[in-house]
């Protein structure tokens, strides 16, 4: 097998994972600290990427755009936890899948009124659209690294918030044992309102980034929701230990699996088979691991409750 | 997980003052709606009643089963693509399709469910999620058949007897049978000895199973119910759109049947029916005022949840008991 295209799949998958990761990373936070499924999590992906593909179109800096969606965003799902989802907490799940099933409806729907129903393009910045030569003979794009670059800091950046400081302390409190960490006097309210902000500003900071490698457009959030879900049941719901892994897991999987499962299996098979069945199985890849971890360890790799 | 209905009560009669003469309402439609010329809502009543089919299957497990399953379009779409395969090569009998559409959504169901039932509560709602993207995988990646594009019928099966299903009325009252037959057999079971288990398993699974019932297996025989019935609303799917689609597997069309079923009423009779009817009305209706209509269904489901936390039903079941008595 070609080492060169097995480093570059081994890094795509790496930048895929990471930015998966700061979509599971608000969703398995959410689910773990207020016990609450968020089918809209990935509509604050798609709006994330909306107002960076737009911020980017009127002022040209790609700097400028990110912070404006992350912000943006943010702000958006705080607002969104204070007049809605906060009533939410205390329902059972299946209310929970139906009003954030409705949220993401409407999301779609007002991002198709006020932007348009054809995809926007954002563009890399001008600095990062070449490639790189990371080692004689192999070129890499620069914004993927970018990408793998912004991730691990944000990766590392949170793993700090939430190991070492107070915020932190609480966030883990409320994540291995809500009602404790209520009776201890945590200032719920605030807390739950912070993480969720925080969650929507790293789905926005996803959409940002990926924004210029799959399209801009209605529903790109419905498809990667998923991807984020398999990822927070595969490392442990509430764990950010557990997403970060999980989302690499998957991402390298995914990833690798659609490139080698169907070369592999062209080796193996007449060619008339085997194209049929090398994506099937390459996209069946995460969930028959998804299954399997939850056969195997229901509570995912790192149980958040002890 | 709990599903909570709000009073429990393991009877659930299917009240005929209510079921014969929606019956008789039913079958007096299509003559109406040919009088006055308005043939389109033929149509769409046979996909309501479609859809009612396979919320009140998915009700069977929500509601009465207390298993929140987020992959039963899996089944749906099975059914659907068992039509349209079997169609492809040649075999238009409906008497020989739709039982094997039946019979392999209930074996699908049957491994699925074998796995599933191990877990509980939200591991649940995502492993059956789990498989049923896979579903989605296979078929899609299956070019043969259609792959991302789904795969198109011809014409509709054949049920002999002299009737031609290429009318959308004879289609039509052979829906209509065949739905109200499985609804009136979903009462029949609700109310049975095995529905008062699964019940009891909702309630309580582990007074149930310290009983000595076998709650795995109970569980596991409403799983491939369930499932045989959502791929048997699959096949007439696929022969009222002429069409078997990738969407009909993809996840939000599991969500829509959820939703369905939490907006008619989880573990109520009448739920599913109610739900199929409500939403998909709504959609007909929104969608002909604006192409925006997801956002009215966004918003009425929002002010469902906001303001009648139990389901339509619930507010039925409210009027009935305040209303005239009082």
């Amino acid at each position: 097998m070609d080492l060169i295209l097995l480093l570059e799949q081994g890094l795509n998958g790496l930048q895929f994972g990471l930015m998966l990761f700061l979509l599971a990373a608000g969703l398995t936070l959410v689910f773990g600290i207020m016990d609450m499924i968020n089918l809209a999590h990935g509509s604050l992906y798609m709006i994330g990427a909306y107002l960076a593909a737009v911020v980017m179109e009127r002022t040209g800096s790609f700097a400028i755009a990110v912070v404006v969606a992350l912000v943006g965003t943010a702000l958006i799902g705080i607002v969104l936890e204070i007049v809605l989802l906060r009533r939410l907490y205390r329902r059972d799940h299946l209310t929970q899948v139906l009003a954030t099933f409705a949220l993401l409806l409407i999301a779609d729907e007002v991002v198709r009124i006020v932007f348009g129903p054809q995809a926007l393009t954002l563009n890399p910045p001008d600095a990062l659209s070449g490639p790189v030569e990371l080692i004689p003979g192999f070129t890499y794009s620069s914004y993927r690294l970018f990408i793998i670059a912004v991730g691990l800091i944000v990766a590392l950046a949170l793993y700090l918030l939430v190991t070492k400081t107070r915020v932190g302390m609480l966030v883990r409190a409320g994540a291995s044992n809500r009602d404790m960490a209520l009776a201890m006097g945590v200032d719920v309210n605030r807390l739950f309102t912070a993480v969720f902000g925080v969650g929507a500003a790293l789905s926005a900071l996803a959409g940002a980034m990926l924004g210029p490698l799959l399209a801009v457009e209605v529903g790109m959030g419905e498809g990667i929701l998923i991807l984020a879900f398999v990822v927070i049941v595969v490392g442990g719901i509430g764990s950010i230990r557990g997403a970060l892994v999980g989302a690499i897991v998957v991402g390298t999987v995914d990833t690798l699996g659609r490139t080698l499962l169907p070369m592999s299996l062209r080796a193996m098979l007449p060619p008339s088979i085997a194209s049929n069945l090398g994506p099937a199985l390459a996209s069946i890849l995460i969930y028959v691991l998804m299954a399997g971890v939850l056969f195997w360890r229901p509570q995912g790799l790192f149980p958040a409750r002890g | 997980m709990q599903v909570r209905a709000e009073q429990v009560s393991l009877e659930h009669p299917l009240r005929a003052w209510i079921a014969l003469p929606l019956l008789l309402a039913l079958i007096a439609f299509p003559l109406v709606m040919r009088s006055i010329e308005q043939p389109f809502y033929i149509v769409l009543v046979t996909r309501i009643l479609i859809f009612a089919l396979v919320a009140t299957s998915l009700n069977l497990l929500v509601g009465f089963g207390g298993l929140v399953s987020f992959g039963h379009a899996a089944f749906l779409g099975a059914g659907a693509y068992v039509v349209g395969i079997l169609m492809f090569h040649g075999i238009h009998s409906a008497w020989v399709v739709w039982p094997i559409a039946v019979g392999i959504s209930a074996f699908a169901a049957l491994l699925i469910g074998a796995i599933s039932l191990r877990t509980r509560g939200v591991y649940f709602i995502m492993i059956t999620l789990a498989f049923a993207q896979m579903v989605y995988y296979v078929f899609v990646s299956m070019k043969a058949y259609g792959g991302d594009d789904g795969l198109t019928l011809l014409a509709r099966s054949q049920i002999g007897f002299g009737i031609d299903l290429k009318s959308d009325v004879a289609f039509y009252y052979v829906v209509l049978a065949v739905v109200a037959v499985c609804l009136f057999l979903f009462a029949r079971l609700l109310n049975s000895r095995y529905g008062r288990v699964l019940q009891g398993t909702r309630e309580n699974e582990i007074r149930m199973e310290a009983v000595g019932y076998p709650i795995y297996r109970y569980r596991l025989v409403a799983f491939v119910i369930a499932g045989a019935v959502a791929g048997l609303g699959g096949a007439l799917l696929a022969n009222l759109n002429l069409m078997a689609s990738p969407n009909t597997l993809h996840w939000p069309q599991s969500g829509m049947l959820l939703i369905m079923v939490i907006l008619g009423g989880v573990g109520t009779l009448w739920g599913g029916v109610m739900g199929a009817t409500v939403l998909l009305l709504l959609e007909e209706i929104l969608s002909t005022y604006t192409i925006h209509w997801q956002l009215g269904v966004g918003l009425v489901l929002l002010a469902v949840v906001l303001f009648a936390p139990n389901g339509l039903a619930a507010i039925a079941r409210a009027v009935r008991a305040n209303g005239p008595t009082k």
